[in-house]
């Protein structure tokens, strides 16, 4: 748990002592047990864990596209569970970025159709999503991709368009789940740059889940997670696929 | 997301993959063809009863026949004989049972007469003449038309039988047999019509053609005036037993035309409550028009059932497309896309799908329809003036449509449901 004293005003996501397991029965398993976690605005915080451990599990919750079987999460000071499906709705377009461990782009979409997909969904109309899909491309230097097709892009340039599709609502946090986890060494540093520039620049807060010690590093904070569990230390950490 | 774009997304979707729409819209094609010719043939054919009905119908004239009690089939056994009941002089082989209702005899058409509204009752004779013959160019049988006073006839030229000297009002059927090359050159012309008497001779009888009707469905056959018909029955009557009561199997009478509705209807329950049936033309053309309808609804019905299998269709299809995309309904839903809208999306695919196969099937009909209008126009119907068998008239064709669409849209309902339902967790998970 991160205790930064400098900030007075409440987490923008709080969660405290949250659980969730999956299947029934003698297959039930529990993916968390007990984790909690204070998200502040403007930091960069990184869920670090083995492959299994539990971190896109809690990240899932975090970003409300699920539900804890126990323990509260609260978002600013409302309690998640208050929220009506409209309200959850509008916060995952409106404040929420993400980046998932694919990068689920529709491959025979333009670009450009691919990163103005949240602004569609919120009803933005035709000539400002114009400008703000191209205005993120820009800033992402992949405006002269606009046109492509989504499946003729590289790696380093499909997540690049991954980071536009999640910057286009100028969202307030960015989810970000093994961002780097399909790329190479340098694009993967290259990608990490543009996240951590956002966060510097403009404010964006970052939830980063990792297997990866050294982007962890690079975060403000670190939460620890083992079989679902909050711990201390890396230990066993780095050999996570 | 806004119904602009809702609706462009579901449209573009649906040529994602082609041949699997392509399919399932050619299924939906073929209901939607089927069922705009049948109703385009409905509307063909109830146009032309409506159009037979307000022109050809006489307005004042009642058609009346007695109610049997022996009508066959109506009843499990025989009716016991009635020694008084007519038995038709003149050409009836046996009793008169061939038609299905009673004689009328002269005591009948009294009482017809007497009932209050009936302003002029004609009995109408049974008349079988052999031939008609002009000028020599050979002789050819004839139907007679015993409902002509029941009519307005639908005049190609000429004039309806007047009263003085023998008239007939022939039908376009016969002029080209009878040497004319069009109804206007016929009329005036002479006619010889030959009848047998009760022995088997044969006597002629001079008539002048009044005029030519063109043939329509519900009347086919020459018209005679009065005096003709006096006069051919009267050749047919030579040689037949004296004592024969002269029974008629149908009467004509007149009403005043301006009584309404109701009075007429309660004319015609005077007439059954003295056991006399009474229809005017446009009652028999109901009739008609009744069976008509019957059929056309059951090509409907079939026409529907093959468009409810083509919705089998649409549910497959879509329920395949909501599998192939669980990923992106999943990153839709993720990204805060309401269930309501994903289900939306899906509906429209759905009814979109429905719009192309209905349009198309429909604007196949009509392609179609317009060929065979011409074909038909020139060949089975050439007779029957102002039939057009198709018509596709917009109220119906936009029916079909909309009923299209809407067996569509219910076939997406279920994989549009399994979309809204999606978790996007489970969707986004795993690759
Ligand atoms: N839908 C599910 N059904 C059953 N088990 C699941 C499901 N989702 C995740 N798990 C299990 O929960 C554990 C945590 O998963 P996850 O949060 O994805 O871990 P991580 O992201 O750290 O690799 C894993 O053992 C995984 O197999
Ligand atoms: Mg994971």
């Amino acid at each position: 748990m991160n205790t930064t004293a400098t900030t007075l005003s409440p987490p923008m996501l709080a969660a405290h002592d949250i659980r969730k397991s999956y299947g029934k029965g003698t297959a039930r398993f529990d993916a968390l047990a007990g984790v909690s976690l204070s998200v502040y605005a403007g930091e960069s915080i990184a869920i670090v864990g083995k492959s299994g451990s539990g971190k896109s599990t809690l990240m899932h919750l975090l970003a409300l596209l699920d539900q804890p079987d126990d323990g509260t999460l609260m978002v600013g000071d409302t309690n998640a569970d208050e929220l009506s499906v409209r309200q959850l709705n509008r916060l995952r377009n409106q404040d929420f970025g993400f980046v998932f461990q694919q990068f689920f782009l529709t491959p025979n979409a333009t670009v450009f159709d691919n990163v103005v997909l949240p602004l569609k969904i919120a009803g933005v109309g035709a000539r400002e999503r114009k400008t703000r899909g191209m205005a993120v491309l820009e800033q992402l230097e992949m405006a002269d991709k606009a046109k492509n097709k989504a499946v003729n892009l590289s790696g380093g340039q499909k997540q690049r368009v991954v980071i536009a599709r999640a910057l286009v609502n100028n969202p307030k946090v960015i989810f970000a789940d093994e961002p780097t986890g399909n790329l190479d060494t340098i694009t993967g540093a290259l990608v990490e740059n543009i996240l951590f520039a956002l966060n510097r620049d403009h404010g964006i807060t970052l939830v980063i889940v990792t297997h990866d010690p050294e982007l962890a590093t690079r975060c403000d904070s670190q939460l620890f997670i083992r079989d679902g569990r909050a711990v201390r230390s890396l230990d066993t950490l780095g050999e996570a696929a | 997301m806004n119904p602009l774009d809702i609706t462009r997304a579901a449209i573009s979707n649906t040529f994602r993959s082609k041949t699997r729409t392509t399919l399932t819209v050619t299924a939906i094609v073929i209901g939607a063809f089927t069922l705009t010719i049948t109703s385009a043939i409905g509307t063909g054919i109830s146009t032309y009863i409506d159009n037979q009905i307000s022109s050809v119908a006489a307005p004042d004239a009642l058609s009346i026949t007695k109610a049997s009690d022996a009508a066959p089939g109506s009843q499990s056994g025989p009716a016991p004989y009635d020694p008084d009941s007519a038995v038709v002089g003149g050409r009836f082989d046996g009793d008169g049972s061939e038609f299905s209702s009673g004689i009328l005899t002269a005591a009948d058409v009294d009482a017809i007469a007497g009932v209050d509204g009936v302003l002029e009752v004609n009995p109408i004779l049974h008349l079988a003449p052999l031939y008609i013959e002009h000028d020599g160019t050979g002789k050819y049988e004839l139907a007679i038309n015993a409902n002509i006073q029941m009519i307005t006839p639908d005049l190609a030229a000429g004039a309806p039988t007047p009263e003085g000297g023998n008239h007939v009002l022939l039908t376009s059927a016969y002029l080209e047999s009878l040497g004319f090359p069009d109804a206007e050159s016929a009329v005036g012309q002479p006619v010889s019509i030959g009848i047998a008497d009760h022995s088997g001779e044969i006597h002629e009888r001079e008539a002048t053609i009044s005029g030519v009707q063109n043939e329509t469905l519900f009347e086919s056959g020459i018209g005679l005036n009065q005096t003709l018909s006096d006069a051919l029955r009267e050749a047919q009557d030579i040689g037949s037993p004296a004592d024969t009561e002269v029974g008629f199997f149908l009467a004509t009478a007149r009403f005043d035309p301006g009584i309404g509705e109701e009075a007429l209807s309660a004319l015609k329950a005077d007439l059954a409550e003295l056991g006399y049936n009474a229809m005017t033309a446009a009652d028999q053309i109901g009739i008609f028009q009744a069976i008509i309808g019957g059929i056309i609804g059951v090509l409907n019905a079939f026409a529907v059932i093959a468009l409810i299998a083509a919705g089998f269709g649409i549910i497959n299809t879509l329920l395949m497309s909501v599998q192939e995309r669980t990923r992106e309904i999943g990153l839709m839903k993720a990204m805060g896309m309401g269930g309501g809208r994903i289900y939306t999306l899906f509906s429209v695919e759905a009814v979109f799908i429905g719009f192309l196969g209905s349009v198309i099937g429909a604007l196949g009909a009509m392609g179609v329809g317009a060929v065979t209008n011409v074909i038909l126009a020139e060949t089975v119907i050439a007779d029957l003036e102002g039939l057009k068998v198709l018509i596709f008239a917009p109220i119906p064709m936009l029916a079909v449509v909309l009923l299209v669409m809407g067996i569509a849209f219910l076939a997406g309902t279920i994989p549009a449901r399994r979309a809204a339902r999606q978790n996007p967790i489970t969707a986004l998970r795993y690759e």
